[in-house]
């Protein structure tokens, strides 16, 4: 063995994938510094992200020690466990800023929706990769529904961005499992159907009013349009090389509305300007490549669907979020992965993370 | 496998379409968002110049500006705003008017600027909120000059006012292309000097450019540019002398025009009654308003130069030189005076004012004695051409030039006049009317004292001026009146002829005001005149005490003196008094007396009055 081998087996040891590890972790620095200036230079909030970093951190690695065997085992468990607590959230939930998300369990309130972002990828994953693949039609069918069922719950809590992620991560995993381009069509074709039901039966009249403004936010600048116009100007008037760290006049002066969460993104584009937001793409397209080769790598199908399943949904997080805040998306409330402030998302991405390294660290085992 | 190429192929487009709507954004828009940033960001608040000051000929300062406190309140900054009102109510003592006024200002003021909730408090008001500031999160004390005139009613016939600039105002400055100078500007000259050198005291205005923030608070100045005052005017008036004449005219109706004969400066413009101009500052009431518009004595109008009165004998001088000139009289020759003039074949008979005549008169007693059958004959011969072409350039039917808007030409009658505005041909008659002021004759205050100042001045004529010079802190600019062309003369010494007369009219016996001005240290020259506003018939007699005030005689007098090196030309006129000799020249006796004595001389001694 030599010391390259050694090295690698330090780290093996402790199931970890140090290349993308440290590709989450440049993402962490980055979400560091761009919040103490979108925090108004708040220490505090930057102390608070980063207990929440050290907690998601422990969550991974905790996730990553376990075999890709036992998720698969536990699977059924923790998808049933979500749908109920789903369920339970319509009956009993808390309200909070028009939405019934948060299930108060006495010692701590969560929302069951995050369980689900992981559940649903390793349930549909587990179904998919137990039958022939790729997939006949029947059982696509069957996987659209293990993954459409708490998506529309989640929808009616309402919680579209929720909703939109979870139905993705089970959508990737048949696409994953090659379904048939026919198939795929046919979703397509499904998906468009669906559109029509959500705006006339699911969606609120703030979440309709997101929607119009998108298509033309000049039309109430004082409205609903008014973040998108904020943030689009934030964007541009960062320029190519931005205004510079903590002298970003739209979000130290208030103009960007949540601009330490879910736009936090165009704090960035303001302040390091359009080389600072293709770094910032680089570090994902990184993240993501690197989910992609270890899904590649996998040896078993459940972990190929699984491991590539909790990659793409990390980059939708990441396409909707930037989608949404420079004007092309609508306003669905996505945080910017691992760089938007704020709790749960950021352990249950991390979380995702460990089952990924989880999935890449244990093949060996396999092959011995 | 397969299908993770395919997958990381579409990630890969995605961004490419994220990139590329970024690069589009930051890149090309650039300049498009960097500007609405900026717009979003920087908020330019323009800074009103102090108006400038104006002062009399000695120094003494006749508009100020003083500061005044108003208590302003930005609603949106306040956490509860009735209990916010309620609250300062009780510790300033604001009447429930004062809040309903707010709650309608409120709807007209857009957000999160701030509403005025009371004007002109008091020192104590001031420090009583000082002190609980704290406690009124959203209030503020906005201190801001406003306009001041410390002698009141006696100057605002010359000064005018300023008062709040209204929709009329906005669309001249606009027209004049001037509006964005006046954005932080609350008053606006409306009347007097302060309405004609509107452009001169309103100076430049400045600007601070401020960052604000999203609630429209300012966090710091980027940038200020200082407005440039006005400028200081320097008027010729005496205030002094001004104070003098309108305590001798105070609960009359009439005026008071004094000149220096030097440069035409205007010394004191009295207008009596007057009013205080600074109601009108903040915004008077509806009630004193109307109050002044519905008063029968009219104190609106400037008298002096808007009040439109026939000349009557104080012309006569004019009218003198006018037939000299003409060699229609001669300073030798005489002609008889029965009492009466009769146009040849006709048979209306003109009366003189002295029903028995004044027998054998020259041109010096018809001035004197103001013999209106001498001038019956000379307008009779002259002619209204004449009389109208001689009259104009003494300044009659004609703009003084004054520096304020507010002036009459009145009217100097010819033919082509009385065609036009009665269809009528001129009569003969007529003439013979004009001939002692009187007829379609009218004129102002300031046109008579000014004929006189020409007179005085044998010939040269320069515009009277309120204002003497401008001061912009760094250079103390005279501005001289413009000359016009002089009157000449064939023969020159037809000025001394008349003023040779009117110095007999107060220093002969016989002179129709000798009393008035019997005993003084200094020698007046003078002319009286009694206009009849009310027509007698041919053959009735005047009787004063049976005629409602309206219609008794104005009494008129014009002055000069000393008569050797004349200081002050002035004109007095009285409406309603009766004869000029015996009401108006005292006045003029009083303020020579004051001017030339000072004021513990009193009355010089021997002075009698009727």
């Amino acid at each position: 063995m030599n010391y390259k081998q050694q090295q690698q087996s330090l780290w093996w040891r402790f199931h970890i994938d140090w290349p993308l590890l440290l590709g989450l972790l440049a993402l962490m620095g980055l979400s560091l510094v761009v919040l103490y200036s979108a925090s108004g230079e708040s220490m505090a909030m930057v102390q608070r992200q980063l207990i929440r970093f050290g907690v998601a951190f422990f969550a991974m690695l905790v996730l990553a020690q376990i075999p890709p065997d036992v998720y698969q085992r536990w699977a059924p468990l923790a998808y049933g466990v979500g749908l109920a607590l789903l369920v339970a959230v319509l009956v009993m939930g808390e309200v909070g800023k028009g939405a019934q998300r948060w299930l108060n369990l006495g010692f701590v309130t969560f929302q069951p929706s995050e369980i689900m972002k992981l559940a649903v990828p390793l349930m549909v994953a587990r179904y998919i990769s137990a039958q022939p693949l790729p997939p006949r039609f029947k059982y696509v069918a069957i996987g659209v529904m293990i993954a459409m069922a708490p998506a529309l719950l989640i929808a009616k809590q309402p919680d579209l961005g929720t909703c939109l992620l979870v139905a993705c991560s089970g959508i990737f995993a048949l696409f994953l499992a090659g379904m048939s381009w026919k198939l795929v069509g046919l979703a397509a074709a499904l998906v468009s159907g669906f559109v029509p039901i959500l705006w006339f039966f699911l969606m609120r009249d703030y979440q309709r009013q997101r929607v119009l403004t998108l298509l033309n936010p000049e039309s109430d600048p004082l409205g609903a349009g008014y973040h998108i116009i904020q943030s689009k100007i934030a964007i541009g008037s960062g320029g190519f090389g931005g205004k510079g760290w903590l002298h970003g006049t739209q979000s130290q002066l208030d103009f960007l509305p949540e601009r330490h969460t879910d736009f936090i993104f165009a704090v960035l584009a303001e302040e390091f300007g359009f080389i600072g937001v293709a770094a910032m793409f680089c570090l994902y397209l990184y993240v993501t490549g690197r989910g992609m080769f270890i899904a590649a790598q996998a040896q078993t199908a459940f972990g190929r669907l699984l491991a590539g399943c909790i990659t793409l949904t990390f980059f939708v997080y990441v396409f909707v979020n930037v989608g949404m805040v420079s004007g092309l998306l609508p306003v669905v409330g996505v945080p910017l992965p691992l760089i938007s402030y704020g709790g749960t998302s950021i352990v249950t991405l991390m979380a995702g993370f460990g089952i990924l390294m989880s999935v890449h660290t244990h093949k060996r085992l396999y092959a011995q | 496998m397969r299908r993770s190429v395919v997958s990381l192929t579409i990630v890969m487009v995605i961004v490419a379409i994220l990139l590329g709507n970024l690069y589009y954004l930051q890149v090309k828009q650039f300049e498009n968002y960097a500007t609405r940033s900026n717009d979003n960001r920087i908020r330019v608040v323009p800074i009103a110049p102090p108006r400038g000051l104006v002062y009399d000929r000695n120094g003494v300062l006749l508009a100020e500006n003083i500061p005044n406190f108003t208590l302003e309140i930005i609603p949106e900054n306040t956490d509860n705003l009735e209990q916010l009102l309620s609250d300062l109510a009780e510790l300033l003592e604001l009447t429930p008017n004062d809040i309903e006024r707010f709650q309608t200002q409120r709807k007209q003021i857009r957000r999160f600027n701030p509403v005025p909730l009371k004007s002109q408090l008091n020192e104590q008001q001031v420090a009583l909120f000082s002190v609980n500031q704290h406690r009124f999160p959203g209030a503020s004390i906005d201190a801001s000059l406003s306009r001041y005139y410390p002698y009141g009613a006696a100057l605002t016939h010359v000064l005018g006012y300023v008062a709040r600039i209204n929709t009329r105002d906005v669309a001249r400055l606009e027209e004049q292309g001037i509006r964005a100078n006046y954005a932080a500007t609350r008053n606006i000259g409306k009347l007097g000097i302060e309405r004609y050198y509107e452009d001169i005291l309103h100076g430049q205005a400045g600007y601070q450019e401020v960052e604000v923030n999203n609630r429209g608070r300012v966090l710091r100045t980027m940038k200020v540019v200082p407005p440039i005052p006005g400028k200081d005017l320097h008027l010729n008036i005496d205030i002094n002398l001004q104070l003098k004449a309108k305590q001798l005219l105070d609960g009359r109706r009439g005026s008071a025009v004094v000149l220096d004969p030097v440069d035409s400066g205007v010394l004191a413009m009295v207008s009596s009654p007057s009013y205080d101009p600074n109601l009108f500052v903040n915004g008077i009431s509806s009630k004193d308003y109307s109050a002044l518009l519905e008063s029968p004595h009219r104190p609106l109008i400037n008298r002096a130069t808007q009040g439109v009165y026939p000349p009557a004998s104080t012309i006569k001088p004019q009218l003198a030189v006018m037939g000299l000139e003409l060699g229609l009289v001669t300073p030798q020759e005489r002609i008889w005076d029965p009492g009466w003039f009769q146009i040849p074949n006709t048979e209306r008979r003109f009366r003189d004012w002295k029903r028995w005549g004044h027998g054998w008169v020259d041109v010096y007693k018809a001035i004197e004695q103001s013999v209106d059958t001498y001038y019956y004959k000379l307008a009779y011969e002259a002619g209204i051409n004449n009389i109208h072409q001689y009259m104009s350039e003494f300044g009659f039917g004609e703009y003084s030039g004054i520096d304020i808007h507010e002036e009459s030409k009145a009217n100097m009658p010819s033919r082509e006049w009385k065609r036009q505005r009665h269809k009528e041909p001129w009569w003969q008659g007529d003439t013979i009317s004009v001939g002692i002021g009187q007829g379609y004759w009218t004129s102002t205050p300031l046109q008579l004292t000014q004929a006189t100042n020409i007179l005085v001045n044998r010939g040269k004529r320069t515009q009277p001026k309120l204002l003497r010079a401008v001061d912009d802190g760094e250079h103390f600019e005279k501005m001289p009146p413009p000359d016009q062309e002089p009157i000449e003369l064939n023969n020159p010494v037809n000025w001394d002829v008349a003023l040779k007369g009117m110095w007999g009219v107060t220093n002969k016996q016989n002179g129709t005001s000798w009393k008035a001005f019997d005993g003084t240290p200094y020698v007046v020259a003078g002319k009286s005149g009694t206009a009849q506003v009310f027509s007698l018939g041919e053959d009735e007699e005047y009787d004063a005490d049976s005629l409602d005030e309206r219609l008794r005689d104005n009494a008129m007098f014009v002055a000069y003196a000393p008569y050797d090196d004349p200081k002050l030309v002035t004109t007095v006129v009285l409406e309603n008094a009766g004869g000029g000799s015996s009401n108006s020249a005292p006045v003029i006796r009083e303020l020579f007396d004051y001017y030339f004595l000072g004021e513990d001389a009193g009355q010089s001694a021997g002075a009698s009055e009727e």
